[in-house]
C-alpha cells in the first residue's frame, strides 16, 4: 500500500502526499503526522500536494482536521502545490478549506513558514 | 476487482463499456483511475478529468460505506449524442436504499461519517445525474458529463 513519508527539514516537517492514496494511507498519515509532530516538537508542517491530481470530500476533510490538529499541537501548515484543476473541483465540490494556509508551491511555502517562526519566536521573547 | 466487457446486447450502438465490481476502498482508487483514463482517451480536460474523476470518488466510496457489506459495481462508457461526446458513469448497489433521494441531495445532509457534501458536490460537478433508489433494494446513480 502506498505511504507517505514524513521528512523533517531543519524545524519543518514535510510530507509529500501522492495521487492514489486510498482512505487508509490518509488516515494513516494524519496519525503520523501528529506522532512525528510530538516526538520532534517541531512548530511547522508543509504538506505537498503537488502530484495529487484528484482531492474528494474525504481527502478535503482531513487535509482541513489535520491543519486543525497540528494548531492544538502547538504547529503551523501551510499546504501547497495545489493544481488548478483540483483547486476548481474542490470549490465546486463545496470545500473551500478556509481554516488551512496555502501556498502556489514548496519554496513559497516554506518561506511563509519561516516568516511566521520567526515572528512566532519574537512573540515569544 | 474484474473488468469485462457488457454484452454487446448492452451497448449494442455504443463504444464497449467497462466496469468495475467495488468492494474496498482499493477499488474506489481504482475506479477513480479509470474514470481519469476513460476521460482523458475521450480528450476531456484537465479540469473536467478531475471533476469525472472527483465524482466517482464520491459515488463509489458511498457504496463502500453505506452499501450493504460495501459490494456495487460501477460502469463508465462513452456516449455520442446531440451534444457531441460525452462519459457516462453508473454506480449501482444493492444497499439500504436512500428514503428520501430529495432530502440526500441537500447540501450537508449526511445519514453517516461524512460532511453531507458527497451527493449535491457531484452533481454540482457533473452535467447530468439521476439517482433511482428503493428501500431495502438499492440505488443506482447514473453521471455524465458532455465534452465542450
Amino acid at each position: 500500500m502506498a505511504r507517505v513519508p514524513i521528512v523533517r527539514v531543519g524545524a519543518t516537517l514535510i510530507a509529500t502526499v501522492q495521487d492514489e492514496l486510498c482512505d487508509s494511507d490518509v488516515m494513516l498519515l494524519q496519525e503520523e503526522l501528529s506522532a512525528t509532530l510530538e516526538r520532534t516538537g517541531v512548530h511547522a508542517v508543509l504538506l505537498d500536494l503537488t502530484t495529487v491530481q484528484t482531492v474528494d470530500s474525504f481527502l478535503g476533510r482531513l487535509l482541513n482536521d489535520v491543519a486543525a490538529e497540528m494548531r492544538l499541537l502547538g504547529a503551523q501548515t501551510v499546504i501547497v502545490g495545489i493544481q488548478p484543476a483540483v483547486a476548481i473541483t474542490l470549490v465546486e465540490l463545496g470545500l473551500n478549506l478556509k481554516g488551512v494556509t496555502t501556498a502556489l508551491d514548496v519554496d513559497k511555502g516554506m518561506r511563509l513558514l519561516q516568516h511566521s517562526l520567526r515572528v512566532h519566536d519574537l512573540g515569544r521573547m | 476487482m474484474t473488468w469485462a466487457e457488457c454484452s454487446p446486447a448492452v451497448t449494442a450502438a455504443s463504444a464497449p463499456e467497462e466496469q468495475l465490481e467495488i468492494s474496498g476502498e482499493a477499488d474506489i482508487v481504482a475506479a477513480r483511475q479509470h474514470a481519469r483514463e476513460a476521460a482523458r482517451a475521450l480528450g476531456f480536460g484537465a479540469v473536467d478529468q478531475s471533476r469525472i474523476t472527483t465524482a466517482v470518488s464520491e459515488l463509489t466510496r458511498n457504496v463502500v460505506r453505506y452499501a450493504d457489506g460495501g459490494h456495487g459495481r460501477v460502469c463508465i462508457r462513452q456516449l455520442s449524442g446531440p451534444r457531441g461526446v460525452g462519459l457516462e458513469v453508473v454506480v449501482s448497489d444493492t444497499g439500504p436504499g436512500i428514503a428520501d433521494v430529495e432530502e440526500a441531495m441537500r447540501a450537508g445532509f449526511t445519514s453517516g461519517s461524512g460532511l453531507g457534501l458527497g451527493l449535491p458536490g457531484t452533481r454540482r460537478l457533473m452535467d447530468e445525474m439521476d439517482i433511482e433508489s428503493a428501500v431495502g433494494r438499492g440505488t443506482t446513480i447514473r453521471i455524465c458529463k458532455w465534452r465542450r
